[in-house]
């Protein structure tokens, strides 16, 4: 291998440990078991996210309907627990169905009616941004509010549902490790052993290389990138139901960065370890390089309005590491 | 032969890289005359074209139009200068969301002199006048997208004759039409033929040439083969120089099969045409070949399931045999390698070995989960059989050349036994080593299962196949036990004309 090799595979994984030795020797406080854990919470929701639309990229596709996934999600929990007055089994059931149901849609246009994925996945989009706010005229949802027919909302969110948000486990320090960091950790070694380890994982990247080379080698193409946007979808409204859980309300507010920081993790992820395709340990990686670049500079009392800008920077330097310094560029 | 010729190309030479396409052609086309040009995938057609064109730089040699030196250096400049030619794929030709009218004119739309302003009436009248002198009958306000194949075609040759060429380049222009859509093409051809125009055409459907040339040009393998232009037309004689026949190093002894493995029975594989039935034996190969255009890859993707047939009914080993895709097909132990290595077979993601599994990932699995380690091992054992060239089974295929991958391809197939095993054109862009490698591996082989390929070139299936079969329309014309061919029988049922002598 030559340097440029070495530079290529290794380049991003040595740039996150120096920000990190850099972070640890200028912000106080920054090695810590908590900092740690913040960083991991931080990116918690939008790991979710990016892990499932890794599942589209890895396709040949793309699916941005996963932020609006993850609000409608965390809206339909609020309105099934607050308004509907049902368990959290009930809401969470009600939430991955929709996930894989919006999946089901955005799969179906693409495939048989022909809508290019962006197009099809932006319309969703906006579909859902939409519908979210029908059933209470655009109002947030929490305990006690009122109903566009004028009563009273009673129900509230149950204990167990608010737990996925608030609940953290002991690791060595009594409560430390919140419910959404082992469920981002799950997921994560679940759709990389799935991607890498199975063989529906190697025929959907099959499928994303050379669809046709897939079809003439006995792959069920179609069904293969339906799934690939179910899985998008339930990941999405896992993320929306962390996302509920963690507020304990259905805001409408908010959730408005959580497709842009999916994406830009899962593109992120393309440069780690010059794999120059969509990954999921990548993408993993690349969330947590979010992450941890905010964590630091925040200690490092830089502005909150400034992240967008490193988040873009760091996207776009990916990008280069990705598609001219490899020079394999395939997307 | 009449009088001087318009345009004249003298030895014409190019390369690219080492590799000579071209190897000084010799080439004139007269006015009013209709010139077809025919040769097999590779020999150079396309090459002479592109520098006639001014696309590709030439390498050696001289062109003439009328007299005088003609060297375009862009495409622009050969138009100019009076030499037009309407490319194979339509779309180049025309803009798909602008009307006919401005498609018509679009080459007055920009350049030195082109008015800066759009001017509707103007552009309706200019286009009018050019439809008016081809006699085109479509409607100047439509959009092209919504005119079929065939119009867009028309919309094309229009655009292209707006220039009013000396010389008209027709590269497989009916490659993509109905019969009756080439009907109305071979009409303004004649029209074009009476405005003493020069045409060069190129084509391999027999059925083109018979109506429209006046002289046969054939080439192979970067030289003209043959020159044909005594009436009536030698057709069989033009195909054969386009096919060329070498020597046979080593002839093979041709077995035959007493257990049938798939027979084939009325099968229709486009509209119009006569049914086929065949039976393929176990042990045999068989060959079928036939020009480029006659149905070939179309009967391979319906035996693998990838194509509807029209009727007919297939049996594989006593069961009927109807697959509805690529899956059923290969369930059913039919396996094909695709033609275009590059569109239908290579995964550019995958290293060597991921491309080998890639058909029988579930064999190869274990509750889902792949089975590394028999990946691997069937990828070096397969990278032995067929003597693959590389440094591992973790090589990327674009580090492989072309022999080397379709060996690829060919080994993945032949990772697991076949009944059938279908190999479309597996000999296009591969060297000669690595095809005899890949016909001597195939003929080792092939006890156990019924093999079949489809090639174009003749001497590929002389040398492979126990059986030769010979397609035309859509339908196969002959049957050869590769022992003493006929070849006069052979290449007249290739170019698809009556017999001229007894047989």
């Amino acid at each position: 291998m030559t340097l440029r090799d070495y530079a290529i595979r290794y380049g991003f994984i040595v740039l996150l440990f120096g920000l990190v030795a850099y972070f640890a020797i200028a912000a106080d406080g920054f090695v810590s078991p908590q900092s740690a854990v913040f960083i991991f919470q931080s990116v918690a929701i939008t790991g979710v996210l990016a892990l499932g639309v890794t599942a589209t990229l890895v396709v040949g596709g793309f699916d941005l309907s996963i932020g609006s996934v993850a609000t409608s999600a965390m809206m339909a929990a609020a309105y099934v627990m607050v308004v509907l007055e049902q368990n959290a089994v009930v809401a969470v059931v009600v939430c991955l169905l929709i996930g894989a149901i919006v999946g089901l849609i955005n799969g179906w246009l693409i495939v048989y009616m022909r809508v290019p994925d962006l197009l099809a996945t932006l319309g969703m989009m906006f579909l859902l941004v939409g519908l979210q706010r029908i059933p209470t005229e655009g109002r947030s949802i929490a305990t006690g509010m009122t109903m566009p027919d004028g009563s009273v909302a009673n129900g509230k969110f149950g204990d167990a549902f608010l737990a996925l948000g608030r609940h953290r486990f002991d690791f060595f320090i009594p409560n430390l490790i919140p419910v959404s960091v082992v469920v981002l950790l799950v997921l994560a070694v679940l759709i990389w052993f799935f991607l890498e380890y199975t063989r529906f994982g190697r025929m959907m990247y099959a499928v994303g290389s050379n669809e046709r080379a897939a079809e003439l080698a006995g792959a069920p193409v179609k069904a293969y990138k339906i799934w690939a946007y179910v899985i998008s979808g339930v990941f999405a409204s896992i993320g929306g139901i962390l996302l509920a859980a963690r507020l304990g309300r259905g805001d409408i507010a908010s959730g408005n960065n959580l497709l842009l920081d999916a994406v830009a993790a899962a593109l992120i992820g393309y440069a780690v370890l010059g794999a120059a395709k969509p990954n999921a340990f990548g993408t993993a990686i690349g969330a947590l390089f979010v992450g941890i670049l905010l964590q630091g500079l925040t200690m490092m009392n830089a502005p909150y309005y400034t992240q967008d800008f490193v988040k873009g920077v760091v996207l776009v330097v990916a990008l280069v590491f990705t598609f001219a310094l490899s020079g394999r560029g395939r997307g | 032969m009449i009088g001087n010729a318009v345009f004249r190309v003298e030895g014409l030479r190019k390369s690219f890289g080492r590799n000579e396409v071209l190897g000084g052609i010799s080439l004139e086309l007269h006015s009013g005359e209709v010139t077809v040009l025919m040769g097999a995938n590779g020999a150079g057609k396309s090459t002479l074209v592109k520098i006639i064109s001014g696309v590709y730089e030439r390498g050696g040699g001289t062109m003439t139009l009328a007299d005088l030196d003609f060297a375009p250096n862009t495409p622009a400049e050969a138009i100019r200068a009076g030499v037009v030619t309407v490319h194979q794929n339509i779309n180049d030709g025309v803009v798909a969301d602008l009307d006919v009218a401005t498609n018509l004119t679009l080459d007055r739309l920009s350049g030195r002199g082109a008015p800066t302003l759009f001017n509707p009436a103007r552009v309706r009248r200019e286009a009018k006048a050019v439809a008016d002198r081809m006699g085109l009958a479509i409607d100047l306000k439509a959009r092209v997208n919504d005119l079929s194949l065939a119009d867009r075609q028309m919309v094309a040759i229009a655009r292209a004759l707006a220039h009013q060429p000396k010389v008209l380049i027709l590269d497989e222009p009916t490659s993509s039409l109905s019969s009756a859509e080439a009907d109305r093409l071979f009409a303004l051809v004649d029209r074009l033929r009476e405005q003493g125009v020069a045409i060069l055409y190129i084509s391999h459907r027999m059925s083109d040439i018979r109506r429209l040339a006046d002289r046969i040009v054939s080439m192979r393998d970067g030289v003209i083969s043959g020159v044909f232009d005594t009436k009536p037309l030698d057709y069989e004689g033009a195909v054969n120089a386009m096919l060329g026949r070498k020597i046979h190093l080593d002839q093979i002894v041709a077995r035959s099969s007493a257990k049938p493995v798939l027979t084939v029975e009325g099968l229709r594989i486009a509209q119009g045409a006569r049914p086929i039935s065949l039976t393929l034996g176990d042990g045999e190969v068989v060959a079928i070949t036939g020009l480029v255009g006659v149905g070939k890859t179309a009967l391979a993707e319906t035996l693998f399931g990838v194509r509807k047939p029209l009727a007919g009914t297939m049996t594989m080993n006593g069961k009927p045999y109807a697959p509805r895709s690529a899956g059923d097909a290969i369930a059913a132990g039919v396996f094909l390698v695709a033609k275009d290595r590059a569109t239908s077979g290579i995964v550019g993601g995958f290293n060597i070995e991921r491309n080998v599994s890639l058909p029988f990932l579930k064999r190869m699995s274990n509750l889902t989960v792949l089975k590394r380690r028999l990946e691997r091992a069937t990828a070096r054992r397969q990278i032995e059989e067929l003597s693959i060239v590389c440094r591992s089974e973790k090589d990327e295929m674009s580090a492989l050349s072309g022999g080397n991958q379709q060996k690829v391809m060919v080994a993945r197939w032949m990772a697991q036994n076949a009944a059938l095993f279908i190999l479309d054109e597996p000999f296009q862009g591969v060297d000669i080593s690595a095809r005899r490698d890949i016909a001597a591996k195939l003929r080792a082989s092939a006890h156990g299962r019924a093999t079949l390929l489809f090639v174009t070139e003749l001497d590929e299936a002389l040398e492979t196949a126990d059986r030769i079969l010979v397609m035309s329309e859509h339908t196969i014309v002959g049957e050869h036990r590769n022992a003493e061919v006929d070849l006069d029988r052979l290449l007249a049922e290739v170019a698809g004309g009556p017999l001229h002598s007894a047989a």
